[in-house]
């Protein structure tokens, strides 16, 4: 349908799926009768019926083109008619096309793909080809049929090359139990094997249930708790439940102990309240003290290479990179999204980094990869008063500090009584690779860090 | 004109209009006329391109409304099949429900989509939720009848069903289910005729479904379904018979099915032209029509005023559906069980 | 609390959730007078009246579609079919009816009715008084389908099947009626549908199972753990549809082996679902192919002792299975 000058045409609709035209059969209205929307103008013979083509608006029919017997094709004018004294522009009332019309055309499967796509694959699978790909199989893949995939998985993560051990199973293959006593005997005798680089863990593609590392952990049976009338069973969601594994298997891997030290922040509050308006005016976002304290980690860390490492049964792996964890607290658990190599970044940057983190854990939009690769972790919890706390290590890592709430209170200082806010770091450790000495050496490092924070420092 | 069914069935007297005022009677009548432009503008949408179902109403309008006025739509309930769209316009199925659901719009009150037109449902007005099997409605309706009767309350219940559905083996089972526990259930058989192409006679080996009746101990009626008042008449006492805790009633309305099956059947395969234009004469708007003229309920004034008025709601509703949204692609997804954790 | 068996524990649910709740109420054939062909409705006739346990004709179809038509006016309907086998002629009242219910009509109408039905063989029932067609119902959304073989499982399963707002097939191991016992509290309580139930622990296998044949593998790994150094990790499914995947999963990571037993056939079962939802979600953590154990492709048990015994599968079927997959 269209405007002219004369009136608004009407075309020929598409009365069917493959109709591409129609045959006109007796005209119900004639030049200068009025009709009403809805009205019947004129026949259509198709091969099944004779339809009724409604008029789309109403108003007096101007021009008829077609006579019975004629063929006009879909969108063909058939007729004119003047609404009457209306500017000749789209009527507002007039149908829009229905549901039938706009259904979006959903191709078949075999119309998306371009035909010269299908045919290739099917012609290229001659029987020629198939005995040429199995006699080129090599021994790579001989071992691959061996092995069943916990195996090859297994046997990837460690660096296993499974031609080189026995297989117990089946034709010589090489099962679970296999390649679990293999990596045990490996853990033994360290010495015997080549270190190989330590390169970051490749992502596994998650199953959307979080999966247990796989080693010889203690089986625990969980207690099956008697229920009474009126509780309440609620079941737990996969994150509280991974969340929930995470931490048994933390703890019960690295003996936790935890030291707490105080700090003036005096200068951070300074530097911070000095930058903290156009800051805002800048980035969109509040400037908070934690990127402060992530910097200054940063840098201690790198006096402390001991605490940005990991316990890996009698080898201590010092990481080079520093990737910081930073938790982020969620309705249903928490998730520590890692910021990596944040001794590249400075404040700002860091700012930037865990507001984007924060904002993504949130919205339930970070990668698998974000999660992974943290080197040492760091967590908030004085954002809503605590002002000690006893972290639990995220693993595979050898420490995790805790900022907590900074509060003003009462101090000495060179024999006076000051007011300055203070505040606790409270860095639980893992007792296998650092002691006490170790923990609050790197603490006090911290500490000086902060406490000496220079007034006039830039944040960028 | 009314018959008896074996086993005692009501005689009607074309003098009494029961508990209906000539009010009563416009508004029956503008009813059946609602139904019949309603189902019109249906047909005029499908034949050009804009709906691709319509099941049709046309020759069942006054079995239908006539029924309807004999029941109480605040306590009363339907069992309904897939062409009683006057009954359910009774029970407060809109005009723009009706073409809300031609269209499948987001907000068409059966099945908010997900259904074909004429699947009707609705809790809020009184009629169980429609499928396509046909008869399984007929095996539920005495149970729906069945707890009230456990509640002790003289809530009617209504089922249709074509003449060919009662050859369903669910027709057979809900008819006994009925009669054993007297239950107030109206087995309202629509009789057009044909079920889809097949012909009365190659349905049953007997001449009416009335007579069946005997075979259940329960009452037979055979109305003539083009007249209204005829209809409304033979209900009434099929109504009172059930609310007084008397039990069912097989109540057969004879008429003519004046268009195809639906508009995906084509009926010159099986029936000529001469016959469908022969049902013209029998035609319900015209022979209630008449009805009420010999009564003195319906003028020349009343009747231009039901036309207009039809007319603009017809009007409103098609335009009103044509504008509304499709539903949101989500919805395909829901309503497969009840909310996690809820109980009844 | 006492040791009560399947029967009584189902019979007492029965009697505690008519007594609760007087929308509920009890149709099928011979559940009234007779108390039931295997007695478990006794006595609800007594104590509720024939206006609640109502003696049907015997129809099918319409002991369902009464049900749906009695739900849809506020009861809470408990149908009975008599052996599942009798089931059939119902298929389109519980399929296209009962299931489709809340979709079809948009969430305006719901179904809240339990079916009730014994299932399975081995007590010289034959072709239709064995059959295990619990595949054919948990392959429609809209149903859900349980099948406690605890007495403590299936009074619990029972209370809230009949409080569930959608329908429920509730299927009861004829074989198991007698035969089964547990400790059931005297009191009501509920189980929660979708959860299996962890019968036997254990971390070099899994085997998931239900119905009857839960016992014979109990049996079979009781053995095994006793001669081996290994430990077989047994799940009861208890509910059909909705499914516990996450125990299935969490099992199958942990031991790496699973093996699946059922006495519906083999091709088309259940079995074959948990398989692919194994293999599709687990698939790294696989030490061996998926075993499934199940009955043979003949149309049904037959009659003849030892005809149906070819037919049943036993506690040295299944120790055959477990050697073979943990030998692997």
């Amino acid at each position: 349908m269209s405007s002219t000058k004369q009136g608004t045409t009407i075309t020929m609709p598409k009365l069917g799926e493959s109709v591409t035209e129609g045959t006109l059969g007796a005209w119900l209205k004639q030049v200068g009768d009025t009709v009403e929307k809805y009205e019947p103008l004129v026949e259509v013979v198709t091969d099944k019926v004779t339809a009724e083509i409604p008029a789309p608006i109403s108003g007096t029919i101007v021009a008829i083109v077609g006579d019975e017997g004629a063929t006009i094709p879909v969108g063909g004018t058939i007729c004119v008619i003047d609404e009457g004294g209306e500017a000749a522009t789209t009527d507002p009332s007039a149908p829009t096309q229905t549901a039938v019309d706009t259904e979006p055309a959903v191709a078949t499967l075999t119309e998306r793909i371009p035909p010269d796509q299908l045919a290739p694959s099917v012609s290229a699978m001659s029987s020629g080809d198939l005995t040429h790909a199995r006699a080129n199989r090599d021994e790579r893949e001989m071992l691959r049929i061996r092995s069943s995939p916990i195996v090859r998985r297994l046997a990837e993560e460690h660096e296993i090359d499974l031609s080189t051990i026995g297989g117990a199973g089946l034709g010589g293959r090489v099962t679970k139990a296999d390649i679990l006593a293999e990596i045990e005997r490996r853990r033994q005798q360290p010495a015997a094997y080549a270190a190989p680089p330590v390169a970051p863990l490749p992502p596994l593609v998650q199953p959307p249930v979080a999966p247990p590392v796989p080693f010889a952990a203690p089986q625990f049976a969980a207690p099956q708790v008697e229920l009474w009338p009126g509780d309440e069973v609620v079941d737990a969601s996969i994150m509280r439940r991974q969340i929930a594994e995470h931490m048994v298997r933390s703890v019960q891997t690295a003996p936790h102990v935890t030291v707490w030290m105080e700090v003036d922040m005096t200068n951070v509050v300074a530097v911070r309240n000095r930058h903290k308006e156009e800051f805002a005016r800048r980035e969109g976002f509040g400037l908070t003290y934690f990127p402060f304290l992530v910097r200054v980690v940063t840098n201690a860390l790198r006096e402390h290479p001991n605490v940005n490492a990991v316990w890996d049964n009698g080898r201590i792996i010092r990481r080079k990179a520093v990737n910081i964890g930073v938790a982020v607290a969620l309705e249903e658990g928490l998730i520590v999204p890692v910021i990596a190599n944040a001794d590249e970044k400075n404040v700002v940057g860091i700012a930037r980094a865990v507001h984007d983190l924060a904002e993504r854990a949130r919205t339930n939009r970070l990668s698998a990869d974000e999660v992974h690769g943290g080197t040492f972790t760091l967590n908030n919890p004085g954002t809503l008063g605590s002002l000690f706390s006893t972290p639990i290590i995220v693993q595979p890592q050898s420490a995790i500090l805790s900022m907590e709430a900074i509060v003003k209170r009462v101090v000495v200082v060179d024999d006076a009584i000051a007011i300055r806010p203070m505040m606790n770091l409270s860095l639980s450790i893992d007792h296998r690779l650092l002691d006490g000495l170790a923990a609050t050496r790197f603490l006090a490092t911290v500490k000086r860090g902060l406490e000496t924070y220079p007034t006039d420092a830039s944040i960028y | 004109m009314a018959s008896n069914g074996s086993g005692g069935a009501a005689t009607v007297s074309r003098d009494v209009v029961g508990d209906l005022s000539h009010d009563d009677l416009r508004r029956l009548y503008e009813t059946m006329v609602l139904a019949r432009q309603l189902d019109e503008r249906m047909w005029l949408l499908n034949r050009s391109g804009r709906a691709p179902f319509v099941i049709s109403v046309q020759g069942h309008e006054a079995a239908q409304v006539g029924m309807g006025f004999a029941l109480d739509p605040s306590k009363d309930w339907l069992f309904p099949y897939y062409r009683d769209l006057a009954l359910v316009l009774h029970f407060g199925h809109t005009p723009r429900d009706a073409m809300l659901s031609l269209l499948s719009r987001a907000a068409e009150p059966n099945s908010g989509g997900r259904q074909m037109p004429g699947h009707y449902g609705s809790r809020e007005h009184h009629f169980y939720t429609v499928s396509s099997p046909v008869g399984s409605q007929i095996a539920q309706a005495p149970g729906f009848a069945l707890a009230a009767k456990m509640r002790g309350e003289d809530t009617v219940v209504v089922t249709s069903i074509g003449e060919g559905g009662t050859s369903q083996g669910d027709f057979h089972e809900g008819l006994n289910w009925a009669s054993i526990h007297k239950l107030g259930v109206i087995f309202f058989v629509q009789n057009n005729h044909y079920a889809i192409s097949v012909p009365m006679d190659m349905e049953m080996a007997v001449k009416t479904v009335a007579e069946r009746a005997a075979a259940y101990g329960m009452p037979g009626v055979r109305v003539d379904g083009a007249d209204a008042v005829e209809v409304y008449l033979a209900a009434r006492e099929a109504v009172a018979r059930a609310r007084r805790g008397d039990g069912p009633t097989l109540f057969e309305a004879v008429m003519n099915r004046m268009t195809p099956h639906s508009s995906d059947d084509d009926d010159r395969f099986y029936r000529s032209r001469e016959e469908v234009q022969s049902y013209k004469q029998r035609d319900p708007l015209v022979i209630t029509r008449q009805r009420l003229l010999d009564l003195g309920a319906l003028d020349d004034a009343h009747e231009a005023e039901i036309l207009a008025r039809v007319k603009a709601a017809v009007n409103d509703a098609t335009d009103y559906a044509e504008q509304a949204p499709l539903p949101d692609p989500s919805e395909a997804f829901k309503h497969v069980y009840a909310e996690e954790g809820r109980t009844v | 609390m006492a040791t009560k068996l399947l029967i009584e524990a189902i019979r007492e649910g029965l009697h505690q959730e008519m007594a609760h709740d007087e929308r509920v109420m009890v149709l099928g054939e011979d559940v009234g007078q007779r108390g039931g062909v295997f007695r478990v409705t006794d006595g609800l006739l007594a104590e509720f009246g024939h206006m609640r346990v109502i003696d049907a004709p015997l129809a099918e179809s319409s002991i369902i579609g009464v049900a749906i038509g009695a739900a849809a006016n506020g009861m809470l309907p408990v149908a009975e079919i008599q052996f599942l086998d009798f089931i059939h002629p119902a298929m389109n009242q519980i399929m296209n009816e009962a299931a489709k219910t809340r979709y079809r009509s948009g969430g305006d109408f719901e179904c809240p009715i339990v079916i009730r039905a014994p299932y399975g063989g081995g007590i010289h029932g034959a072709l239709y008084h064995s059959q295990s067609l619990e595949a054919l119902f948990t392959h429609i959304p809209g149903l859900k389908v349980v099948a406690p073989v605890d007495p403590y499982d299936a009074k619990g399963l029972l209370s809230t099947a009949i409080h569930d707002p959608d329908p429920v097939l509730f299927l009861e191991h004829k074989r198991a009626y007698r035969a089964v016992r547990a400790d059931v509290p005297d009191e009501r309580y509920t189980v929660p549908l979708g959860k299996a139930r962890i019968v036997r622990e254990g971390s070099d296998m899994t085997i998931i199972s239900y119905g009857w044949y839960l016992q014979e593998v109990v049996q079979a790994v009781d053995r095994y753990t006793q001669e081996q150094q290994a430990t077989i990790e047994v799940i009861d499914l208890r509910s059909l549809r909705p499914l516990d995947t996450t125990t299935i999963l969490e099992s199958v990571m942990k031991t790496g082996k699973v093996i699946i037993v059922h006495e519906a056939n083999k091709f088309g079962g259940l079995g074959g679902e948990i398989a692919a939802t194994i293999a599709e979600e687990a698939f790294g953590y696989l030490d061996g192919p998926i075993v499934r154990v199940a009955s043979p492709e003949v149309p049904a048990m037959p009659y003849s002792p030892p005809l149906e015994k070819a037919y049943l599968i036993t506690a040295d079927d299944i120790r055959l299975a477990i050697d073979r997959l943990a030998a692997y």
